[in-house]
């Protein structure tokens, strides 16, 4: 256990080094003078000059690249002050450090993106296995069509139309926004109850769809015949024979939606018109501040690494063949 | 997969899989004859009739998105007049700059109804749109398909350091958080081909896009083909190819691609409409395709901003790739059950 979580963490650490050093080069090679970019149209050479050297552009990229990595781990001084440990450099426009204006913006990212994992994993998961249970019947009709045409909807078409619903014409919601979980716990539910209602249904639709299939794969299996054939209840033969046998393959496919989790997180931002990473790295993006464009990508990929470990985890503990060292 | 006695019939007719529908003739029900696997995919596929309506519906799509200039052009309209500052409609907008008239103003001259503030006929801006996010995810995937069975070939049928490195490689890739780096990519891409200071062409915008989605779309299918041509390398059919004195590009090509076209189809057809929903995604944040270019992903920016108002715009765009998605996720489903019959639904 120890010992794993100790390997993935080097394997996390290298994987991060390498995007950073791809995404740093890639950014600072592009023939763009950036001081010119943050200094404005009408800005004369000497200004250029002392914002460049301000933003360190003025040294040689390895050297760039050398502060930039090594602020990560020790911190940076700054013009403007000193930025410390994990250090991502510093905005070319607004002149904040990157860390902080992720960290603002991150607890609203994380509330979105793991609540609506967890409400899709237990409605995905739950009515999969209903469908299954009551495979031929209505009851698996109705929920293969309703996830099968739910798992066709967008976030940006079904968001508005909750919207419309819920809050425009009825008037039974607010407007969804965002309050930390530190100061009140029940209105930062309440006020993201329709995004993550949303961003669920539709990741819920399809992890029915997923569900269903593998456990009916699962449930033609020979040992579940066998357990079947030998007399073991029905109920108990279905929970922990087939289902565990199901879960395997859903948790590898969930490994590998972790990017789609945090873009559907990205998307019902701008559906919902909430400020969060997403949202940042637009910004970022059109403005074309790449520390902060770079910093929100290496945050988004570790966050992502991270979650990553965590699945892997809770593999090993649903499938005992797989070892952990 | 096809056993290796069928494969060798195979080869020819796995790779006409669009059109073998000419081979197959109902006389041939009574006596036992040798069908190739092809043969009886397409004979599968046709009983299937969700399979049959979502291939219709999807085919039409495509017809309509080679046709809007046509269409457009027999309805009247294009996607760039602001008709509400046309003197022949003077009571397109309200005072608000939204539709006059209901439902979004729907009416016989504006069939989808108006844009609200710029006065555009969202029929054609549709139509447009639609033709913009088809050809690109085409494109896209057929990039991202050939990348990744090159790829995937390469490093399943060489293996050792090759199929090694080329497997870090591609988890490297897959590590990448795709749509945030797609986003930050995308003004770093565009500046690769004009300054900061000129204005972007939209076929550069539209390359530019390509590349970044390309860049991280073939891993999947690598991965994919990599473990089919893994499970096919050591079969006696390859093996009897290598003693008779076959080169590897004629393994490679003849004995084994054939044997593997059918995840590849089956990938593919899922993969072209997740090319199109990133690539609406990117244009719904704001860092895809900008104004004027009709674009199925700005329609649901626009559609969100004035919502409250004007809910009738969403619905059209909306509904139109809600179907489009579905009937594409179901054809999906029919070809591979087709393919393969294991698979139960």
């Amino acid at each position: 256990m120890l010992q794993f979580l100790i390997r993935r963490l080097t394997g996390a650490v290298v994987i991060m080094f390498l995007i950073g050093a791809f995404t740093f080069f890639l950014f600072y090679t592009i023939p763009q003078d950036f001081a010119q970019l943050s200094c404005g149209k009408n800005c004369s050479p000497e200004n250029i000059a002392v914002i460049r050297e301000n933003l360190g552009l003025d040294k040689p990229i390895t050297a760039q690249f050398w502060d930039f990595m090594s602020g990560i781990i020790v911190g940076r001084d700054f013009a403007t002050g000193h930025c410390s440990a994990p250090c991502l450099g510093q905005s070319f426009s607004t002149g904040d450090f990157v860390w902080d204006s992720i960290m603002d913006r991150f607890p609203l990212t994380l509330s979105l993106t793991v609540g609506g994992l967890v409400i899709f994993l237990i409605l995905g998961l739950g009515s999969g296995l209903l469908a299954a249970w009551k495979r031929g019947t209505a009851i698996d009709k109705t929920v293969s069509g309703a996830s099968m045409l739910l798992s066709s909807f967008q976030i940006y078409f079904l968001g508005p139309i909750a919207l419309g619903i819920f809050v425009y014409s009825t008037g039974w919601m607010e407007n969804p926004k965002y309050i930390p979980f530190t100061e009140n716990p029940v209105g930062w539910a309440v006020g993201l109850l329709l995004p993550w209602a949303v961003m669920a249904t539709i990741f819920t639709a399809q992890y029915t769809r997923m569900s269903r299939s593998t456990m009916i794969e699962q449930l033609q299996e020979e040992h579940v015949r066998t357990a079947r054939a030998k007399g073991m209840p029905a109920r108990y033969v279905f929970f922990r024979y087939a289902w565990r046998g199901s879960l395997a393959p859903i948790v590898t496919i969930l490994g590998m939606d972790l990017s789609g989790l945090l873009a559907g997180g990205v998307v019902t931002e701008f559906t919902f018109d909430l400020a969060g990473i997403g949202r940042l790295a637009v910004e970022s993006s059109l403005t074309k501040d790449l520390p902060l464009t770079m910093g929100v990508m290496l945050f988004g990929a570790f966050f992502i690494l991270l979650l990553n470990i965590v699945v892997d985890l809770a593999y090993a503990y649903i499938d005992p063949r797989v070892r952990l060292a | 997969m096809t056993s290796p006695i069928e494969a060798e019939d195979a080869t020819a007719s796995v790779a006409l899989d669009e059109k073998p529908a000419a081979k197959t003739t109902a006389a041939d029900a009574e006596a036992p004859v040798g069908r190739s696997p092809g043969q009886l995919m397409w004979m599968r596929f046709k009983r299937d009739r969700t399979g049959v309506v979502s291939a219709i519906v999807v085919i039409l799509y495509f017809v309509i998105a080679l046709l809007a200039p046509v269409i457009a052009s027999l309805y009247g309209k294009n996607p760039y007049t602001l008709y509400a500052q046309e003197p022949e409609y003077p009571f397109l907008l309200d005072d608000f700059a939204m539709p006059t008239g209901s439902f979004g103003g729907v009416s016989g001259e504006f069939w989808f109804g108006v844009e609200p503030t710029l006065g555009r006929d969202v029929f054609t801006m549709l139509l447009y749109g639609m033709r913009t996010s088809l050809y690109m995810a085409v494109a896209l995937t057929v990039l991202s398909v050939g990348t990744g069975v090159v790829i995937g070939m390469v490093s399943g049928y060489f293996g050792g350091k090759v199929d090694y490195w080329l497997g870090r490689i591609t988890d490297f890739f897959l590590a990448f958080p795709s749509q945030l780096f797609f986003i930050a990519f995308m003004p770093v891409v565009t500046a690769l081909f004009v300054s900061p200071t000129d204005e972007t062409p939209t076929y550069l915008r539209a390359v530019a896009i390509i590349l970044v989605m390309w860049f991280l779309g073939w891993m999947g299918m690598a991965r994919l083909v990599r473990s089919s041509v893994l499970s096919l390398r050591e079969r006696e059919f390859v093996e009897a190819a290598k003693v008779s004195g076959a080169s590897r590009w004629r393994i490679v090509r003849k004995e084994i691609l054939p044997n593997i076209v059918t995840p590849i189809l089956v990938q593919g057809t899922y993969m072209l409409p997740s090319a199109i929903l990133s690539i609406a995604f990117l244009s719904f944040v704001g860092v895809g395709f900008v104004e004027p270019t009709p674009d199925w992903g700005r329609m649901f920016a626009i559609g969100a901003k004035i919502y409250e108002q004007d809910p009738a715009f969403m619905l059209f765009p909306g509904l139109a790739l809600v179907i489009f998605v579905l009937a594409f996720n179901l054809l999906g489903d029919s070809v591979r059950d087709a393919f393969d019959p294991k698979t139960g639904r």
